[in-house]
């Protein structure tokens, strides 16, 4: 038996000996209701939870956020209108936080922006050059790959602390530092290298992720058209300028949109490095709205909803983009 | 080196059998620079997490773990040093007790004599490589480490059995009758993929609240169950199987659910396995909901616990450094055992 085939019977074993001892009911039910039924009891449990747990709440959210105080059920909350909103978006100067009426809430929003370019285009092009090493002909390619590819598994606590470790006074990475002659750092204290942490060990942890996606889009390019340049003895940086890089498109765009909207999102890793800080200096919306919600001596919900609202805005249309762009790469 | 020149020569892609390119040394660049850094920190937490605390607290920090060699004189654990003598030559001596920079040393060998008071500046601990397992076994024993591992393992199972279930409904539902609405209730599914959690975790809290499963495990389970892309990756692959059979089950009098459980999942084993793994991943790894659900001690999940042992005031690295590792394993044998699954998973159908 293959592994594959296995691992197959071992993920469906418990189901369909569950579905065995339902069996008998579900016969009755079809009696009873016919096909439709059937149809919407297949559909029921994954639309009841999704109904429950994802549409109501999003409905609330909306509610939430024009309301105000600090308590948890929507009825015991006074309405505000739109006061939360205002709140928020009040400023003299948008960029310069400091003239803010929620001046850690535009910290957060300029915190975030910051590290999504960097953290997203540092990531594609260490993962666009990760996938095209990995698509030469190498020995041990598994094991390559693999290297790359394990952080993306690992938790964002347990990358958090791996890089705390390494980060503290005492550790790994300032003993680089001594060995290469060069003064400790402190880098976890500082302001420019804590975001700096934040953004590196961002991309170390998901490189892999992308690497791989991009890696299936370069395989799936055809081989006779490197043949054909082969022949025709086209210089490399050529073939990569004319065939891989076209061709490669619309799995760079999946990428980049998947990437987008994951880092708009960043809250664990970082979270678990820094806490935030130095002050706010890795401050991201995530944990504005995590903190602002749940973790601050005065929660403000409402706020927090709010917040939450105007990060949801920025992820449709990254969702949509990247929708529209999966279905392009489909359809190559 | 030459071992790779070797085979960069005969495989490289520009490599037409006249030695290096350039692009052939950045390729080993990358990829031993790759290794270096992406292994490193991994490499260097499980070295770490051998230590002891003292061992722990020096810097320059040595690459494998050592510790001091002690003896046992009168009934007590005493420390071991080499001595310098001020005619020069070195003794191995254990310490007896120290006062300020004097420290008064006997002679192993000879415990009984009197003790010769030493400077601490003439003497250098005796040092030997050692694992301090105890990192390992005291947070079981004394801590609740044990009770979060439980916690996480039952989060884990529970959410991927219902995950597969819910989710294997659902696809089949879509992929195999036409039904009205079915396109509507795709387009919900699909619309669900824009609203993350972190999106919805006020209203999340207090619906969860409502319904009484706050700081409980089935708090943190049940939102986590009806992912999308579980329903979209199953679905896909359902639309694979051929409805002739379904036909000619209908035609031996099969009843839906059969059809469902007896011929759709066997045959829908390897989408049920790819999901099944990143499930596990998923529900090992999640952080943020859990943050927020579970408030007392005894319900923390792994990564909560790890978290809130990291963030005390007076960290005890060698704990956390030791239970991250312990974390890891499951995500390390998953990993080791089952990396075609994931990678095709991710080329296929972009989960994560």
């Amino acid at each position: 038996m293959s592994l594959g085939a296995r691992v197959g019977a071992a993920a469906t074993a418990p189901l369909r000996a569950l579905a065995a001892a339902l069996d008998p009911a579900m016969r009755g039910w079809q009696r009873l209701a016919g096909r439709g039924g059937m149809i919407g009891l297949f559909l029921l449990p994954n639309l009841a939870i999704f109904t429950i747990f994802v549409l109501v709440p999003i409905g609330l959210n909306v509610a939430y956020s024009m309301t105000g105080g600090a308590q948890v059920f929507l009825a015991d909350r006074p309405f505000v209108g739109g006061e939360q909103y205002a709140r928020l978006l009040e400023c003299e100067n948008h960029l310069r936080p400091r003239t803010c009426r929620d001046d850690t809430f535009w910290t957060a929003v300029w915190n975030t922006a910051r590290f999504v370019v960097l953290q997203v285009g540092l990531m594609t092009g260490a993962a666009l050059v990760t996938a095209l090493i990995l698509n030469r002909s190498l020995p041990a390619k598994g094991f390559w790959r693999a290297v790359f590819f394990f952080p993306v598994l690992l938790s964002p606590v347990v990358v958090g602390l791996i890089w705390r470790w390494i980060l503290q006074r005492q550790g790994l990475a300032n003993l680089v530092m001594v060995e290469g002659g060069l003064e400790p750092v402190n880098w976890l204290v500082d302001r420019f290298w804590a975001f700096a942490a934040a953004v590196g060990v961002s991309v170390w942890a998901h490189l892999g992720f992308y690497a791989l996606i991009l890696l299936a889009g370069l395989q799936a390019i055809p081989k006779d058209l490197y043949e054909a340049a082969e022949m025709d003895g086209t210089r490399p940086w050529r073939v990569f300028r004319r065939i891989t890089l076209p061709l490669l498109t619309p799995n760079l765009a999946v990428v980049v949109v998947l990437a987008l909207i994951r880092a708009v999102q960043i809250f664990d890793e970082a979270y678990v490095l820094t806490g935030g800080g130095p002050g706010t200096a890795t401050m991201f919306l995530t944990q504005y709205i995590y903190e602002t919600g749940f973790a601050s001596p005065v929660r403000n919900p409402g706020l927090a909803a709010a917040a939450s609202i105007l990060m949801a805005g920025v992820l449709v249309v990254l969702t949509l983009l990247r929708l529209s762009r999966q279905r392009r790469a489909a359809q190559r | 080196m030459r071992g790779a020149r070797f085979l960069t020569r005969r495989r490289g892609v520009a490599g037409s059998g006249r030695g290096w390119h350039w692009t052939d040394i950045a390729t080993w660049v990358w990829l031993v620079g790759g290794t270096v850094l992406m292994f490193g920190p991994a490499v260097w937490l499980v070295l770490s997490s051998f230590k002891t605390p003292a061992a722990l607290a020096e810097f320059p920090p040595t690459i494998l773990p050592y510790a001091q060699q002690t003896m046992e004189i009168d009934g007590r654990e005493r420390p071991l040093f080499t001595v310098t003598t001020p005619d020069g030559t070195t003794q191995t001596m254990a310490e007896l007790r120290r006062v300020g920079i004097v420290a008064q040393m006997v002679d192993p060998a000879a415990p009984e004599a009197e003790p010769l008071r030493v400077n601490i500046a003439e003497r250098e601990p005796l040092r030997e490589i050692a694992f301090a397992t105890s990192n390992y076994t005291e947070p079981f024993l004394r801590f609740d480490f044990w009770r979060f591992f439980r916690n996480s393992v039952f989060v884990t199972v529970v959410a991927t059995a219902l995950t597969l279930l819910t989710n294997s409904m659902a696809a089949f539902a879509l992929s195999k009758y036409d039904f009205r609405g079915r396109n509507a209730v795709m387009l919900l599914i699909i619309a669900t993929l824009m609203v993350p959690l972190s999106v919805i975790l006020v209203p999340l809290y207090s619906v969860v609240s409502a319904v009484g499963l706050l700081d409980t495990l089935w708090g943190v389970i049940l939102p986590t169950i009806a992912t999308p892309t579980g329903v979209f990756l199953l679905r896909q692959y359902m639309l694979t199987i051929p409805d002739e059979l379904l036909e000619a089950a209908r035609m031996d009098h099969a009843s839906e659910w059969q059809i469902y459980w007896r011929i759709v999942l066997p045959l829908a084993a390897p989408a049920l396995a790819v999901l099944a793994i990143f499930s596990v991943v998923w529900r090992w790894n999640d952080f943020l909901w859990p943050l927020v659900v579970l408030t007392s001690t005894r319900n923390y999940t792994l990564q909560i616990g790890l978290n809130s042992y990291a963030g005390e005031l007076n960290v005890q690295w060698h704990y956390i450094l030791a239970m991250t590792v312990a974390a890891i394993v499951p995500v390390v044998l998953v990993f080791v055992f089952l990396q075609r699954f994931i990678t095709s998973g991710i080329a296929s159908a972009g989960l994560k």
